[in-house]
């Protein structure tokens, strides 16, 4: 015993960040394990998840059944708005969504649990709660998105080709972000479950549609108050290279990235100081 | 240096109360008050107190869990919350209430797991592992999912699970509530011989007095955020004074109960066939002496004082402290 149990065995510090890496993959394939444990009962969330996305874009479509523009813009380009958004939402919410369960780690002890382990606090929860029957949801999305952006007849140039690309990323690192400053707030406020949900999915469907057809303080809060406008909107206006019916620069469009990480940064400093006021539960 | 420092730890909650229809008050709850600790290595140290006197809201914060609302706290040279994950590689903590494991693998998957979570290496894990298999009897569930496996063999796992990366200190919270007699007495024979070995310091919480009496040689005892008590069972026992009786069986019944030197009578049972002696300056030989010169004596026994009582006694009076 007393040779075996008590001799030390810690990683020198070099080890570490390598050593990080190995251990959130084998938190990975540890909720894949456990998912795919129940076979039949994963395959029909699979299928049954591609349901909520699907509504979106159809939403979008039925729209455009009954009217040829919406907010000054055709379906072809309403159809890149969408699919940069719901791409971008179903990876977010597939990759950060559970994040919002915060609450019930706390209250089923899984929180206190995560934060005696060497690693950081928020990968091992997202790991451990990883939905992978949302993998259909994300595939889906990303469908939409290469079928509108093919279909919308853009100019391509080098500049565009790699906004393409990182557009989609950075809207799926805001949402992202999204979730967890809105998660945060339960840390203080443990009944916030609906005013988050207000939030992240409002900014969903905010940015499924150009948002020249919201008006006023609304639009103007979404949009810019919380940056919503640069998810889908302005990386839209940029590939497709139309002006702004608002009146904004064009090189609006490619702030889009930077707009992600300043919003990461956010999260980040939230979800800090929410671990600091967080007061675990009885016993 | 000590492998836990702590001085004038506290810790405030703010809780909100209705106070009328809509309106709520915002009111102070102090869980931790103030609370000094020094822990050597190899301490086995029993914390106990009360309900809601704060002795998880003390682990909570020197695991890393809970910021302080005060003091400071180091353990192994650490600050908790600050250095959590540097410190998370060096302690092991059990929560009786939480678990480390994964509901839906089988025991040994969690284990295997922990490996990468530690980063430890495999030869020492897998050393590790075998005590505790033997130590604990795990094999027989090993290759049960963890939500098919009762309290007891959970706990067993959980024991497990925090001790397979070498942790310096074990925390252990509530680790035999709920547990049936068969599986508190290998939980405790377990952390007992963890504890003859030397090496692991360990930290415990409990409301089962008996796990301190068979594991611990010093207690903190906490009440209202505060330490009351801070020492050995023996300290405990003579400070609040509690005693040792002797039980003696007569023969027959004498008219007045003999008085002895040191020794008071307790009580007289049995229509004076059963006389009680506390133990206070004298030993129990001279008691024995006393008696056998004055009356027929059929039987001796000697009654140990009663902990549980001492400490229900000292949780009844605050004015003590």
């Amino acid at each position: 015993m007393a040779e075996t149990l008590a001799e030390p065995a810690r990683p020198a510090e070099a080890d570490r960040a390598s050593g990080g890496l190995a251990a959130y993959r084998a938190l990975l394939r540890a909720q894949a394990r456990s998912q795919t444990a129940y076979r039949t009962s994963f395959v029909v969330d699979l299928v049954g998840n591609v349901g909520a996305t699907v509504f979106d874009v159809v939403t979008v479509l039925v729209l455009f059944g009954v009217t040829t523009e919406l907010g000054g813009f055709t379906l072809r380009e309403a159809l890149v708005i969408v699919g940069i958004s719901s791409f971008a939402f179903a990876t977010a919410d597939l990759l950060v969504g559970n994040i919002e369960r915060l609450p019930r780690y706390v209250r089923t002890g899984l929180f206190d649990a995560v934060l005696v382990r060497p690693l950081g606090a928020l990968p091992q929860l997202l790991l451990m709660d990883l939905p992978l029957r949302k993998v259909s949801r994300a595939l889906f999305g990303l469908a939409v998105l290469v079928v509108a952006v093919t279909s919308a007849g853009i100019d391509w140039t080098p500049g565009r080709l790699a906004l393409v690309v990182v557009a989609p990323v950075a809207a799926v690192v805001f949402f992202g972000a999204v979730f967890v400053t809105t998660a945060t707030v339960s840390f203080y406020w443990i009944d916030s479950g609906e005013l988050a949900n207000s939030v992240t999915y409002g900014g969903r469907d905010f940015t499924s549609y150009p948002i020249t057809v919201y008006d006023g303080w609304f639009r103007a809060l979404f949009a810019y108050g919380m940056g919503f406008a640069f998810v889908s909107y302005h990386p839209a206006l940029a590939l497709l290279g139309r002006a702004d019916p608002l009146g904004l620069p064009a090189w609006v469009g490619w702030t889009a990235p930077g707009v992600a990480l300043v919003a990461a940064a956010v999260a980040a400093v939230a979800w800090r100081v929410g671990i600091r006021h967080y007061r675990s539960t009885g016993s | 240096m000590s492998v836990i420092e702590v001085h004038g730890l506290r810790k405030e909650f703010t809780v909100r109360v209705k106070a009328g229809r809509l309106r709520r008050e915002k009111r102070m709850v102090t869980a931790v008050d103030g609370v000094d600790l020094r822990v050597e290595r190899g301490e086995m140290l029993g914390y106990i107190g009360p309900n809601g006197a704060g002795k998880s809201t003390t682990l909570k914060m020197l695991t890393g869990v809970l910021m302080p609302s005060a003091g400071q706290a180091r353990v192994c040279g650490l600050r908790p919350v600050a250095e959590r994950t540097r410190l998370a590689l060096r302690i092991g903590v059990v929560f009786g209430q939480r678990s480390q494991l994964w509901w839906d693998l089988p025991l040994r998957d969690s284990f295997d797991l922990l490996r990468h979570v530690y980063r430890v290496p495999a030869a020492g894990h897998a050393a590790r592992l075998r005590r505790c298999r033997d130590l604990l009897d795990l094999d027989e569930f090993l290759d049960t999912p963890v939500r098919q496996l009762s309290l007891g063999q959970r706990m067993r796992g959980e024991l497990t699970a925090a001790l397979l990366h070498g942790p310096e200190v074990l925390f252990l919270d509530e680790p035999t509530i709920g547990l049936d007699v068969v599986s508190k007495q290998a939980v405790r024979g377990f952390l007992a011989e963890l504890g003859r070995a030397g090496d692991t310091t360990l930290v415990l919480t409990t409301h089962d007095l008996a796990d301190i009496e068979r594991l611990c040689r010093r207690l903190v005892v906490i009440d209202h955020g505060r330490v009351v008590h801070d020492g050995s069972i023996a300290a405990l026992h003579s400070r609040y004074g509690s005693r040792r009786l002797v039980v003696a069986e007569l023969d027959t019944a004498l008219a007045a109960p003999p008085t002895l030197p040191g020794a008071p009578l307790h009580r007289v049972e049995a229509d004076g066939h059963r006389l009680v002696y506390a133990l206070e300056s004298a030993g129990v030989a001279e008691v024995v002496a006393g008696l056998a010169g004055l009356a027929a004596l059929r039987d001796i026994s000697i009654v140990e004082p009663d902990i549980e009582e001492v400490v229900a006694r000292l949780y009844r009076s605050p004015a003590q402290v």
